[in-house]
C-alpha cells in the first residue's frame, strides 16, 4: 500500500448524468463506505484537486465546463469516468444532445461501467487511480510525461 | 445607488452536486437579480421513445433521475397503462406506494444532509447520510438496486415482497423513525440552524400560487395540495392528508420535509397491514393509442408525463413537466433581496433535481 503515501483530492463534475451516479459519489464519502480513510477528500476548487470524478455524458454545453476543469488542475492529474454514461453514453447513447462518453474531451485513466455505479466500485477504481497517479508523478519527476497530451 | 457587480454561480460549484448556472446581480452583498442558464444537463430523453418501444422506455424514464427513479418510472406506467386500459392488481398497487414512500425517505433525508452541508453542520450531513443506508439497505433488498429500483413496470410491479419481509421492513423502519426524530429535532430547534433557516427566503401564499411553485415548497407556504390527495397507485385507499405548514420560509420548508418522513412511515405501515395476497403483474398484450397526463408527486413536487401513442410499438410523443422546473420561477422570486452568503442555502431549499429540471 505505499501509493497511500499521498493524499489525492478529488473534484467530481456532473456532466450529464441523472443523478444517480453523483449520490452514489457522495455515498461513498459517507461514513459507511468511508472514501477519505484512504486520504482522499471531497474539494470544490480544481486547483486543489489531482483526481476529477466525471459521472454523465458529454454534451455541446458541458464541453467546455469539463475541459476547463481539467485544464484547471495541476499535474499531475487522473480522469475517472464514473458510471456506464462516461464511459460509453449508456442509455442516453441515442439522445441528440449526448455526444459520448468522457474521453470525447478528457483523457481518461480508469472508467468504472455500471448503471448506477455501486460506492464499492468507486472505491475499487479510486485505488486503482492512485497507482496511476503515484507512476504519473514518477514520471513527471523524470520527464517522461508530456503535459497536456491531449 | 450603489454599484452593481455580477457573481456567476456555478455550473460547477461546492454546494451543487449538480450543475445550474446563476448570474447573481449584486449591489454590496445584497442580491437583487438573478438570471439562471441551465441546459448543462440536457439529453433529449424526450425524442427517444422514436427509438426505444414502450416497454423499453420504462428503463429510459428511471433514469431520468437518479433520486426520485421509482416514481418517474410509475408515472410513465401509469401514463402508458391508461392508454392500454390495463387494470393493475391491487397489490401492485400497494407495493407501488411502499416503493414511492421509501424513495421520498431515502430524497428527503438526502436533501436533510445537504442542506446540513450548506449551512456548514457537517456532522449532521453524516447523520443524515448515515440514516440513509439503511434505508437504502431496504430497498436494495426488495428491488436489487440502490438508487435505480428498476421495478415499475407497465402492467405491475417486478417482484413481489414476502409477508415475512414486510414484517422485517415494518419493525426495521419503525426503528428508524425514532432516529429520524432525532435528527429532525436538531434540525427544528438548535439555535444555530434556527439562525440559517428562519425568515430566510419568505415565499407568500399568492407568490407561491401565482409562480407555480409545487411540493414542499408550496406547502410550506400554507397551500395544501399533494398530488397524492388524487389516491393514485393506493394512497386513495390508506388515506391521505398533506403536510403543510404557513410560515412560507426555508424553516417551513425544512419542517415540511421532516413531518413528511414521518408521514411517509405511516403510509408504509397502513400498506402492509392492508396488503393482501395477490398477482402483482399482468400480462401486457397490444399497443397504446390515445393521448394522456399522468400526475404524480415526487419528493421534490408533482410530476407531470403526458404521451401521446398511435397504435404501433413507438410512442409519438412523451413530454416531462418536472417538479424543479416549476420550483426554478419561485426561487428566483426569494433571491431577490437576499443576502449573497444565503444563496447557497435558498438554491438548496427548492431540493433542485437538474437532471429532472433539463431531461
Amino acid at each position: 500500500m505505499s501509493m497511500l503515501s499521498k493524499s489525492p483530492w478529488i473534484i467530481h463534475y456532473d456532466g450529464s448524468s441523472c443523478n444517480g451516479c453523483d449520490i452514489e459519489v457522495l455515498a461513498a464519502l459517507m461514513p459507511r463506505y468511508d472514501l477519505e480513510r484512504f486520504g482522499i477528500l471531497n474539494t470544490g476548487n480544481p486547483k486543489h484537486a489531482d483526481i476529477l470524478l466525471l459521472t454523465g455524458s458529454i454534451n455541446e454545453q458541458n464541453k467546455s465546463v469539463v475541459l476547463n476543469i481539467y485544464n484547471q488542475m495541476p499535474n499531475p492529474k487522473v480522469v475517472i469516468a464514473v458510471g456506464i454514461c462516461a464511459t460509453s453514453g449508456g442509455v442516453f447513447r441515442e439522445c441528440y444532445n449526448v455526444l459520448g462518453g468522457a474521453d470525447k474531451v478528457v483523457p481518461v485513466d480508469v472508467y468504472v461501467p455500471s448503471c448506477p455505479i455501486r460506492p464499492e466500485a468507486l472505491i475499487d477504481a479510486a485505488v486503482k487511480a492512485l497507482g496511476i497517479l503515484e507512476k504519473k508523478r514518477v514520471d513527471l519527476k523524470t520527464g517522461d510525461m508530456i503535459l497536456n497530451s491531449k | 445607488m450603489s454599484k452593481r457587480t455580477i457573481v456567476p454561480f456555478g455550473p460547477q460549484h461546492p454546494v451543487l452536486p449538480e450543475p445550474i448556472h446563476l448570474d447573481l446581480v449584486l449591489e454590496d452583498e445584497k442580491v437583487v437579480e438573478a438570471i439562471p442558464s441551465i441546459g448543462f444537463v440536457h439529453r433529449g430523453l424526450e425524442k427517444l421513445v422514436e427509438k426505444r418501444d414502450f416497454i423499453d422506455f420504462t428503463y429510459v424514464a428511471e433514469r431520468i433521475c437518479g433520486i426520485c427513479s421509482f416514481i418517474h418510472g410509475l408515472t410513465y406506467c401509469m401514463a402508458v397503462e391508461e392508454l392500454m386500459k390495463i387494470e393493475v392488481p391491487e397489490r401492485a398497487q400497494y407495493l407501488r406506494t411502499i416503493w414511492s414512500e421509501l424513495s421520498r425517505i431515502h430524497s428527503h433525508l438526502l436533501w436533510l444532509g445537504l442542506t446540513a452541508d450548506a449551512f456548514g453542520f457537517e456532522n449532521l450531513f453524516m447523520q443524515s447520510w448515515r440514516l440513509r443506508e439503511y434505508i437504502l439497505d431496504i430497498i436494495e433488498e426488495t428491488t436489487g438496486g440502490r438508487v435505480i429500483f428498476g421495478s415499475a413496470k407497465i402492467g405491475g410491479v417486478r417482484r413481489d415482497i414476502t409477508p415475512e419481509k414486510l414484517d422485517e421492513i415494518l419493525k426495521k423502519i419503525r426503528s428508524y423513525q425514532k432516529e429520524m426524530l432525532e435528527i429532525g429535532s436538531y434540525f427544528l430547534e438548535d439555535s444555530t440552524v434556527k439562525h440559517r433557516l428562519q425568515g430566510i427566503g419568505i415565499l407568500s401564499k399568492e407568490d407561491a400560487q401565482a409562480l407555480g411553485a409545487v411540493g414542499p415548497m408550496l406547502r410550506a407556504s400554507g397551500v395544501s395540495m399533494d398530488i397524492r390527495m388524487m389516491g393514485y397507485a393506493a394512497y386513495g385507499k390508506v388515506g391521505f392528508a398533506p403536510v403543510v405548514e404557513t410560515a412560507g420560509d426555508s424553516y417551513a420548508r425544512c419542517k415540511v420535509r421532516i413531518r413528511e418522513l414521518d408521514q411517509s412511515v405511516d403510509i408504509i405501515e397502513k400498506c402492509v397491514q392492508q396488503m393482501k395476497e395477490g398477482p402483482v403483474e399482468i400480462k401486457v398484450t397490444g399497443f397504446p393509442n390515445g393521448e394522456f397526463f399522468a400526475r404524480s408527486e415526487q419528493p421534490r413536487g408533482e410530476v407531470i408525463y403526458y404521451a401521446k401513442a398511435n397504435g404501433t410499438k413507438f410512442l409519438q410523443r412523451m413530454r416531462v413537466r418536472t417538479p424543479t422546473f416549476a420550483n426554478i420561477t419561485p426561487l428566483l422570486s426569494v433571491l431577490k433581496g437576499c443576502q449573497l452568503a444565503d444563496v447557497p442555502i435558498l438554491v438548496l431549499t427548492i431540493d433542485p433535481c437538474i437532471s429532472c429540471a433539463e431531461r
